[in-house]
């Protein structure tokens, strides 16, 4: 049966179906409808709310409570998220799941509470200090945002390390028809390294300091191997009409939204176009990406920050098509109109 | 290790880092810093040389926790 | 003849990378008698903080987690929200709690935790060479506060225990020292006492233990000792400052009546 949800709210209710138990979170616009929902609905489930003091405090108590072996996660506001990546570092150092939760806002400094998605950068670059990614998923619509929240759970927990949802103010405000569909039970790995005191076993230590350097860089050596791992089986992305292409929009979340209007125009007007959106912005999906560009002649990126996966689309097509970018900042979404504009334009002035 | 029915310790020598917190609260003067050794660490370690009384100072004070005190145990009272 | 005095089970019979005459050996200790006197050794979890006894684990024998500067007590927090039958603990230095750190204590205090926080103070920062810390005594001089501390620049030195004393929720504050036998004795009571609670699940329990850094003083152990005595322990009075458990024994008893 569906429901009419914010983004926000049924993201909230999805976590939990997907047996998050320990929600830590602190105030912030454009996400408390998320944080206000667990607050409501994790004492009916037996599970444990807290309102952190600070950002910081909140993503030490998931990972804490990781450590112990809880589902848990934090959510955000770009802001939040920055106070929160020396816990991600940590948590991603003492290769624990955890699940981050970011409703993009515009940037930088206090910026506005406009949805942006100028977070991209910190997002699937690490973050915080050292070698490591988080897994980053970007839902385009409340529906896959719900499910992306559940799947996050699992490949946290598969792989031990943190996984960030990327969402946006629109996508955490706006309301659409939502199903929470039956999961099929995800086996994940058994949580042999949890802190649960000694008892019959050998004690445990979770720890990111290795002061030894073949020790660091060995431990790092483990993270990197994980993280090829994730590469090789987790890249996931969507296309629509790719095949017959002359011109590739790239785009993520609300952008991709937008870029699929504007293609259902564009394709009324006779211009050849398709839609490439990644899923998992990392791992980023550049071999499909490259396959797809190379299929058609050129490509337009079409982002709410000044230019932030585009570079990863010149790493992908490393220059063999031309790749156009369209931005808006400030909170501001490029419309449909904006990008059927800047379309026609490549159409009759660079190809 | 001798058969005594006075209080005595043990220092165990390789873990002492000769900060002679032990010399310091003795009462009676019974350790102090054997000069003619260098242990593991490359210190002077604390030496027992006699006359403990029992008090468990030198161990309440040992950051080392390498001083055993061995002494009688008390009957106690409700015993 | 028996031995009076064994080393705990819950600490590994190893060397220490601390500094000759360095407390934290002490504090460890007392710490790991209590594991054993309470039998709780097989299920606790240690949170270590960043400084010295981040190491903690190598000698203390539980399960342990490093928590990030400042925010053992967050840590914790998850920990003990989700075993709530494991005995959890912060062990904290001076720039770890009252620093970078103050707000994570505050408000695990204020949440009443159920877990306990062994805070040791030294008035310096060890591991990074001798900094200024919160604590550091006016006029005491640091690497960071070359010409003694001042407080028209630096503040006064932080106070953790009559800070902490003012929330509700905290069960038990003490202050101890290790600076004469006698105190350490009184000291190891008090962390008794502090887990004590926690395995009656009480609440928050904080005990703060006026220690020494003799590398970074510049003096020898036992001087430091006494400087403690004579100087520390004025500026971070030793004493109760919060036992709900004794006041509760006073009212049911009509002791105090």
């Amino acid at each position: 049966m569906k429901q009419l949800m914010t983004g926000n709210d049924a993201m909230a209710e999805a976590a939990i179906q997907a047996g998050c138990r320990y929600y830590f979170g602190y105030p912030i616009t454009p996400q408390n409808e998320f944080t206000a929902y667990m607050a409501r609905h994790m004492p009916q489930v037996g599970g444990t709310f807290i309102q952190s003091e600070s950002e910081i405090a909140a993503i030490n108590m998931v990972m804490g409570a990781s450590a112990a072996g809880g589902r848990a996660m934090t959510s955000s506001s770009s802001p939040g998220i920055s106070l929160k990546q020396e816990g991600i570092s940590y948590i991603a150092g003492d290769q624990l799941p955890a699940v981050i939760l970011n409703v993009v806002r515009g940037g930088p400094g206090l910026g506005n509470i406009a949805p942006a998605q100028c977070d991209y950068f910190q997002a699937t670059r690490g973050g915080g200090h050292g070698d490591y990614r988080c897994i980053v998923l970007a839902p385009s619509t409340v529906q896959e945002g719900t499910e992306l929240i559940q799947d996050a759970f699992d490949l946290a927990e598969k792989y031990r390390n943190p996984v960030l949802i990327l969402s946006d103010g629109r996508m955490g405000q706006m309301m659409e028809p939502v199903e929470f569909k039956p999961r099929p039970k995800v086996e994940t790995p058994p949580k042999d390294y949890i802190l649960t005191g000694k008892k019959g076993r050998e004690r445990r230590i979770i720890r990111s300091l290795f002061l030894k350097e073949p020790e660091l860089e060995a431990w790092n050596k483990i993270i990197q191997e994980k993280l090829m791992k994730i590469e090789e089986n987790e890249i996931r992305y969507e296309t629509k009409m790719v095949e017959d292409a002359d011109l590739i929009l790239i785009a993520y979340g609300t952008c991709a939204r937008n870029s699929k209007e504007a293609l259902r125009t564009l394709r009324e007007k006779g211009r050849k176009v398709g839609v490439f959106r990644p899923i998992t912005l990392w791992p980023f999906p550049y071999y499909a990406l490259s396959e797809v560009v190379r299929g058609a002649r050129a490509a337009l990126v079409v982002e709410m920050s000044a230019g932030q996966m585009v570079e990863d689309v010149y790493l992908a097509v490393k220059g063999t098509r031309p790749i156009f970018f369209y931005g808006r900042m400030g909170g501001i979404v490029p419309s449909a109109t904006e990008i059927v504009q800047q379309s026609e334009k490549i159409f009759t002035e660079k190809m | 290790m001798p058969p005594n029915d006075k209080p005595y310790i043990e220092i165990v020598a390789d873990r002492c880092k000769g900060c002679e917190l032990c010399v310091s609260v003795c009462p009676k003067d019974c350790i102090e810093l054997d000069t003619g050794a260098v242990n593991v660490k490359g210190v002077n370690p604390a030496k027992y040389v006699g006359g403990c009384v029992g008090c468990g100072s030198c161990v309440q004070v040992c950051p080392d926790v390498c001083i055993e005190l061995y002494k009688e145990e008390k009957a106690k009272k409700s015993a | 003849m028996q031995t009076t005095k064994s080393h705990p089970k819950s600490l590994f019979p190893v060397s220490t990378h601390y500094c000759a005459g360095c407390g934290h050996g002490i504090v460890h200790r007392m710490i790991a008698e209590t594991f054993d006197e309470l039998g709780i050794q097989d299920r606790t979890i240690g949170v270590a903080p960043v400084g010295c006894s981040v190491l903690m684990y190598n000698y203390i024998d539980v399960d342990t987690i490093e928590a990030a500067h400042g925010r053992a007590p967050a840590t914790a927090t998850g920990l003990k929200r989700v075993r709530p039958d494991c005995i959890v603990f912060t062990y904290q230095g001076d720039g770890d709690l009252a620093s970078i750190g103050t707000a994570e204590i505050i408000h695990a205090a204020n949440r009443g935790e159920n877990f306990t926080t062994v805070f040791i103070n030294n008035a310096i920062y060890g591991m990074t060479g001798g900094q200024m810390a919160p604590t550091t005594l006016i006029g005491q001089k640091t690497e960071t506060s070359p010409y003694g501390r001042k407080s028209e620049n630096e503040g006064y030195p932080l106070r953790a225990c009559e800070m902490l004393a003012t929330l509700e929720a905290p069960y038990y504050i003490e202050r101890v020292s290790v600076a004469t036998p006698a105190k350490i004795r009184k000291a190891k009571k008090a962390i008794f006492k502090a887990f004590k609670y926690q395995v009656e699940g009480r609440g928050f329990t904080f005990v703060e233990v006026v220690s020494t850094c003799p590398t970074n003083w510049g003096m020898s152990p036992t001087d430091a000792m006494k400087w403690s005595e004579e100087y520390m322990e004025k500026a971070f009075p030793l004493g109760v400052f919060r036992d709900r458990g004794a006041e509760k024994d006073k009212t049911e008893t009509g002791a105090d009546k």
